[in-house]
């Protein structure tokens, strides 16, 4: 298949940016998105132009590195799948395909379609983990919990920290991955005993870094890879108001 | 005093206001629709001026009242705060996006209709309100209304403004709840049950008004009569 492409090219995160257009030939339906990015690539610098940068790591949908928006999409077309994810059969023949980086005033562009996340990491800094003890390994029955909170648990943590969340929103709320990160520790023992702490201190730091407020969209949840519900953004307020007001 | 302020300065300390101030004055609307059902007496407006003459002269409605327009401020100014601050999170504008295939209408319009409503609210308050509670007028409350509702256009506006509001609602009330916490899939139909009266039952009951005033009672003085 043919395809035009439209992409972001931005040289550092000073420079501005602007689109490029790509006359792409016979592109296999098979490849994925990123691939047939590679062959972008390859074209360029056999040109001895600037390949695209753009961020990649697994390539199997579970690293999280990857992701640029996509004909308005985050990720692209279609639900439930990274960009590593997403096949050149999803496109038609002769299709113009517009590609951006995420924008948010948090994920300031470093170069092309790579932008910077580091604010997800400082969310994670501020309280998504736990204090546990070292010393010897505990008896793996020692802690019950439920099946179907620890499956609630384990949904919520299958958040890659992608930030679709946060590009998919129309006001950049990061409410998303917050919600997923403070979700999954406040279900399980474990995360009891930084459970309030938590949740105030993961969320003065999402304001912090610049985020939009949560206009309950819904945006995220249809966006995110991995079909992270909002219910756990319900979760979350209840998590911050108790720990506020009680 | 000083968690309060922390509280409202945080994103989620803001959507509580909305929610709460949201709710409260949802609640409101049933109270009004409720009182104005009584202009369909068709008694000459009779029940609706005596109706009028209780709520104003009991002194716990009149500070209810004033909860009610410190709760439209809060509302309006934390909507605008939110606003101002969603728009700053993203200074550059995708060249494409497309929110309509992950969200609904509802969701999209909410500052477009909330700020629809509320520039219905200052001509139904100059309308209605303050020539029958500040300035003074001559008329009776119903003989206003009739008079009003006479007007093709004003009508007209109406009837679009409580469309508008009807979205609006479509979207607030379960945002509300979700902004709570309180959502559970066992609810869910519950709340969808409650919220389908709010954001239909409520605005079709207030846009009845001007459509059965326009169509079915008319002004004697009127040369049409």
């Amino acid at each position: 298949m043919n395809l035009t492409l439209r992409v972001w090219r931005q040289r550092n995160r000073e420079t501005e940016g602007r689109f490029e257009t790509y006359e792409m030939k016979d592109v296999s339906p098979d490849m994925s998105f990123l691939e047939m990015l590679d062959v972008l690539n390859i074209n360029l610098i056999k040109k001895g132009e600037e390949p695209v940068a753009f961020d990649h790591d697994c390539r199997e949908g579970i690293c999280g590195s990857c992701g640029m928006m996509i004909n308005g999409r985050a990720h692209g077309p279609g639900h439930r799948a990274a960009t590593c994810e997403l096949r050149m059969r999803r496109f038609e023949d002769g299709e113009v395909i517009t590609v951006e980086p995420w924008r948010a005033a948090s994920f300031p562009i470093i170069k092309d379609l790579v932008v910077d996340r580091s604010a997800f990491d400082r969310i994670m800094e501020a309280g998504g983990y736990v204090s546990a003890k070292t010393g010897g390994v505990p008896d793996g029955n020692a802690i019950l919990i439920p099946k179907p909170i620890a499956e609630e648990a384990m949904d919520a943590a299958s958040c890659i920290g992608c930030g679709a969340c946060v590009a998919a929103c129309p006001n950049s709320s990061a409410m998303l991955f917050v919600a997923a990160k403070v979700s999954q520790l406040a279900l399980l023992p474990q995360g009891q005993p930084e459970r309030k702490s938590r949740a105030l201190r993961m969320v003065e730091q999402m304001d912090k870094e610049g985020f939009g407020n949560c206009s309950n969209n819904y945006a995220c949840e249809a966006e995110c890879p991995k079909q992270i519900s909002v219910s756990h953004i319900a979760r979350l307020n209840r998590e911050f108001l108790k720990a506020k007001i009680l | 005093m000083n968690s309060l302020v922390s509280l409202y300065s945080s994103s989620i300390g803001k959507k509580i206001v909305m929610a709460l101030t949201g709710l409260f004055l949802c609640l409101f609307l049933v109270e009004h629709l409720a009182g104005n059902l009584l202009l369909f007496a068709n008694d000459n407006g009779h029940l609706y001026e005596e109706y009028s003459r209780i709520l104003v002269s009991n002194p716990i409605i009149r500070a209810i009242e004033i909860v009610l327009f410190l709760s439209l401020a809060a509302h309006a100014v934390s909507g605008l705060v939110l606003w101002v601050q969603n728009r700053r999170a993203r200074p550059q504008k995708y060249r494409e996006f497309r929110l309509d295939e992950n969200t609904e209408l509802a969701a999209r319009i909410t500052m477009l209709g909330g700020s629809i409503v509320f520039l219905f609210l200052v001509i139904h308050l100059s309308s209605f309100f303050f020539p029958l509670r500040v300035t003074g007028t001559q008329m009776t409350a119903y003989e206003l209304v009739r008079e009003k509702f006479s007007n093709p256009w004003f009508s007209v506006f109406y009837v679009f403004a409580l469309v508008i509001l009807g979205y609006h609602l479509k979207h607030g009330f379960q945002s509300a709840f979700q902004t709570f916490g309180l959502v559970h899939k066992r609810y869910r139909r519950l709340l969808d049950v409650v919220a389908f009266f709010f954001w239909f039952v409520i605005p079709a009951g207030f846009a009845s008004i001007p459509v059965y005033f326009y169509f079915f009672v008319r002004v004697s003085t009127s040369p049409l009569v």
